[in-house]
């Protein structure tokens, strides 16, 4: 009877081998390939390699394999893995203007150079369930377009930055250290550097239900999608013994910048900037992290502040999944000796309270 | 928690440890303040442990003799995962035996027997901040400890007395460190603060979500909170052990049956074994 | 340009050696214990001083070196090589401080010694002295010490006691002291206060 009550190496060890089971599932239907899951559920991917902040699509589509499709679980195993990873130096910025774009819309002009690329977008498909897929019968092939899909497209913003009715983006600083979320705590108030790391990693609901919140109001920013860029960047690295650039390979990236409300104060008033950036096609992430990255920027531009979405704190204390689900999760550990400390306390109380009811003097109990 | 090949001895890295036993240094010199360190992701999730855990990590040695208990028992569920994670990572012995440990990480409580000189308690903290739910904003908590300002706290606890006619905290029960900082002492119920006060043992606290660290050398002075009318009571149990016989010690309330019949035993389960290994009974036996 | 002489054997092992040693010193302040050196450091860096730099310091805590460390352009290469770490130019810059010579150790007010809402962001300064000894010197109490303790130490800044008690005054900031002899290290803390000098 009290050792029911404990749990054992043997009983861990049999719930683990029970999982593994489970999450394979009826042996009479094919194994799921990783291969499968990097080329079927390609957004998923996107997604945990963002939230995990680490780009290797074969360990995401792995992670989501063993984790059964739950994304938190997912988002867990790449992070864990990726602490352990050696670092070997910071790789060189990258130019999203450079960008192979596979899909560029904007919202703020009817048309831009370089055009309006709608890609692969779930955007004006009829959300009618499609039973062929269900068949696996093969799709039509797509339409072969006179683009040539090498040609990189000039970016929207700086067609607003020519009248200088956009704020500037920050000055370039070559060789200046930038902060690291996996490597320091963040200190509050947190620079922007370290915002939008925390909103990159941030869970894409929880994200995505802030950058809502200011659209309902609460930290309005009068938001525009100055622009939406998916495609591949380059990614470089130099070798300090070697002194010249290595392309370490390709990745694909979601981009987004916003055109907000614009800021008066002691400036010439300009339109303003939120942004947000994300592994894969990751659309809908990329956008909340530019309204959310803009309505944080409040304090800097004068104005009230005091929606959650304002409050750095507030968003960047809770946006993490992985501290968020273990922190909720943790609640079915043992807590039975506090649990015993309260009941305690609360049998004294009521005891109290039924004497004092019956007129009774009440002594100092401990 | 299989194999655990190509890791480093106790798992992190050589530059995380460098960086926790950094942090573990000014907390030693600061006690009681909360060092903010950068925590990693772990392999186990946060809540779990994952603080006390790259404090114990940090701080094993090939020769220590590790012990981990939650609740106050070594056999139960997240104790063993945690031991076991250990002994794969670092391949080093490990101990049921609070007196034979050079290394115990807790979750809950404090051993019941007296620790003594080169033992090394290890805390896992959920919310390291004791001002937390009373000012949720870390740069507002911030400032109340550097001006020591704490008369929040106080208040809240006065407010149990006038609403309650007692102080209504039974556990993560405040305390002063040497007439400095007031810090969470971890979720361990109140019954065990007077234990960490001039312990020969050194206390090590790891919030691994929170990203903390915070210390308690040994000897050093460890008040909990209280008023001059309502001075600080731990929690008394009006019945002994009812395997061990041990009085003055906490315990668990197991529920035995569906007719609410109910037997109190040791929460330290080692503190209970060696009592009754040296003879001791209490009632189940009959006595 | 002489070949850089060899960093710890194991890292993982000697730095949690090397660790411990210091936590032991900075929990049981004015208590000698033993420290396993590292073995053929450049001098004047003595293989105490050299253990610690290994152990503790990496690309994120820069160090200030005392002038004959400085001048001794061994010493530098050695460290920049084996920790990563940035050599500060100004004490205040440094996360740990090592000093061959503690006779003329700045005063302690040159070091960081934090901020009132993160005192940690202080120096760790750490002395290379001749002997270190529990039967002379000044007696300290406070977090860590049973009672009473002493600590008879050489050679030290003349006003050595008095630089203590105005660091302990400053608390929680501060500067935070590890005093190394052959063989062993011992831990002064901004924690503790001088009750008698020696």
């Amino acid at each position: 009877m009290y050792v029911a009550v404990k749990g054992g190496e043997a009983a861990i060890e049999n719930a683990h081998r029970l999982l593994a089971h489970v999450r394979r599932g009826d042996l009479g239907v094919i194994d799921l390939s990783v291969a499968q899951i990097g080329e079927q559920l390609a957004l998923l991917v996107a997604r945990v390699m963002t939230e995990g902040s680490c780009y290797d699509p074969e360990l995401a589509a792995l992670a989501i394999k063993q984790a059964r499709g739950d994304v938190v679980e997912a988002v867990f195993l790449v992070r864990a893995c990726r602490t352990t990873l050696q670092r070997f130096g910071y790789a060189e910025p990258f130019d999203t203007g450079a960008m192979r774009a596979k899909r560029r819309v904007s919202a703020i002009f009817k048309d831009v150079p370089g055009g309006q690329v709608l890609g692969p977008t779930f955007d004006y498909t009829h959300r009618l369930l499609d039973f062929t897929l269900a068949a696996g019968l093969p799709p039509p092939p797509p339409a072969e377009a006179a683009a040539r899909p090498d040609e990189t497209v000039p970016r929207v913003m700086p067609l607003l930055g020519e009248e200088a009715l956009i704020e500037p983006n920050p000055p370039e600083r070559p060789g200046a250290t930038v902060p690291d979320l996996t490597r320091e705590p963040v200190a509050f108030p947190a620079e922007r550097a370290l915002r939008l790391q925390a909103l990159a990693r941030g869970d894409e609901g929880f994200v995505l239900a802030i950058g809502y919140s200011t659209q309902r109001g609460f930290g309005r920013t009068h938001p525009f999608a100055g622009e939406i860029r998916y495609g591949d960047v380059m990614l470089e690295f130099m070798p300090e013994e070697l002194g010249f650039l290595v392309p370490l390979g390709r990745m694909s990236l979601t981009e987004c910048e916003m055109v907000n409300q614009f800021a008066g104060g002691g400036r010439a008033p300009q339109f303003t900037r939120g942004y947000g950036l994300a592994f894969g096609q990751s659309e809908r992430k990329a956008m909340a992290m530019a309204l959310v990255d803009r309505s944080l920027r409040a304090a800097e531009f004068g104005e009230e502040t005091g929606a959650p979405a304002q409050d750095g704190e507030f968003v960047l204390s809770h946006c993490d999944s992985l501290q968020a689900t273990g922190f909720v999760e943790h609640l079915k550990l043992p807590h039975y000796v506090d649990f015993q400390a309260e009941l305690g306390l609360l049998r004294k109380l009521r005891a109290e309270s039924a004497d004092a009811s019956e007129g009774k003097d009440v002594g100092e109990m401990s | 928690m299989t194999g655990a090949i190509g890791y480093n001895f106790a798992y992190l890295d050589e530059q995380t440890k460098r960086m926790i036993r950094r942090a573990i240094l000014k907390a030693i010199a600061i006690p009681g303040y909360q060092v903010p360190f950068a925590s990693r992701e772990m392999p186990m999730p946060y809540g779990w442990g994952t603080g006390g855990v790259q404090v114990t990590a940090a701080v094993l040695g090939p020769r220590d003799v590790l012990k981990v208990i939650d609740q106050g028992a070594d056999d139960t569920t997240n104790a063993v995962s945690i031991r076991a994670f250990f002994r794969n990572t670092a391949g080093i012995a490990t101990t049921t035996r609070t007196s034979e440990a050079t290394v115990i990480q807790t979750r809950h409580r404090i051993p019941e027997g007296r620790l003594h000189e080169g033992q090394i308690l290890v805390f896992q903290v959920p919310i390291p901040e004791p001002l937390r739910f009373l000012e949720p904003r870390e740069t507002e908590t911030r400032r109340l400890h550097a001006l020591a300002e704490y008369g929040l706290m106080q208040v809240k606890l006065y407010e149990d007395i006038s609403r309650h006619g007692h102080i209504a905290t039974t556990y993560a029960y405040p305390v002063a460190v040497e007439g400095r900082y007031v810090m969470d002492p971890s979720p361990t119920p109140k019954f065990d603060n007077p234990k960490m006060d001039n312990s020969p043992a050194l206390q090590l606290f790891g919030a691994g979500r929170e990203r903390r660290i915070y210390a308690v050398p040994p000897y050093t002075n460890v008040r909990s909170l209280d008023f001059e009318d309502h001075p600080f009571r731990a929690q008394e149990f009006a019945e002994p052990c009812a395997l061990c016989g041990a009085i003055g010690v906490y315990l668990d309330e197991v529920v035995m049956d569906d007719r609410g019949r109910r037997m109190f035993v040791c929460s330290d389960t080692d503190h209970c074994e060696t009592r009754r290994a040296a003879g001791h009974r209490g009632g189940a036996f009959g006595l | 340009m002489n070949a850089i002489s060899p960093g710890f054997a194991d890292p993982a092992l000697d730095g949690q050696c090397v660790f411990r040693a210091v936590m032991e010193a900075l929990a049981r302040p004015a208590r000698p214990r033993r420290l396993a050196g590292l073995a053929g450091p450049p001098p004047p860096l003595t293989p105490e001083l050299a253990a610690i730099a290994l152990a503790l310091a990496d690309h994120e805590t820069p160090l200030w070196l005392d002038a004959p460390l400085h001048q001794a352009p061994a010493v530098p290469a050695f460290l920049r090589f084996h920790t990563g770490a940035p050599i500060a130019e100004h004490p205040a810059a440094a996360t740990f401080a090592l000093l061959a010579d503690p006779a003329r150790c700045p005063s302690p007010e040159a070091f960081a010694e934090g901020t009132p809402d993160y005192p940690d962001r202080s120096t760790t300064l750490v002395f290379a002295v001749q002997r270190l000894s529990e039967d002379a010197g000044c007696w300290f109490e406070g977090p860590g010490i049973n009672g009473r303790a002493r600590l008879g130490t050489a050679p030290l800044p003349p006003d050595f006691p008095a630089r203590l008690a105005r660091n302990h005054a400053r608390f929680p900031l501060g500067i935070d002291l590890l005093l190394t002899a052959p063989m062993l290290v011992a831990g002064l803390p901004r924690s503790i206060r001088v009750v008698a000098e020696g």
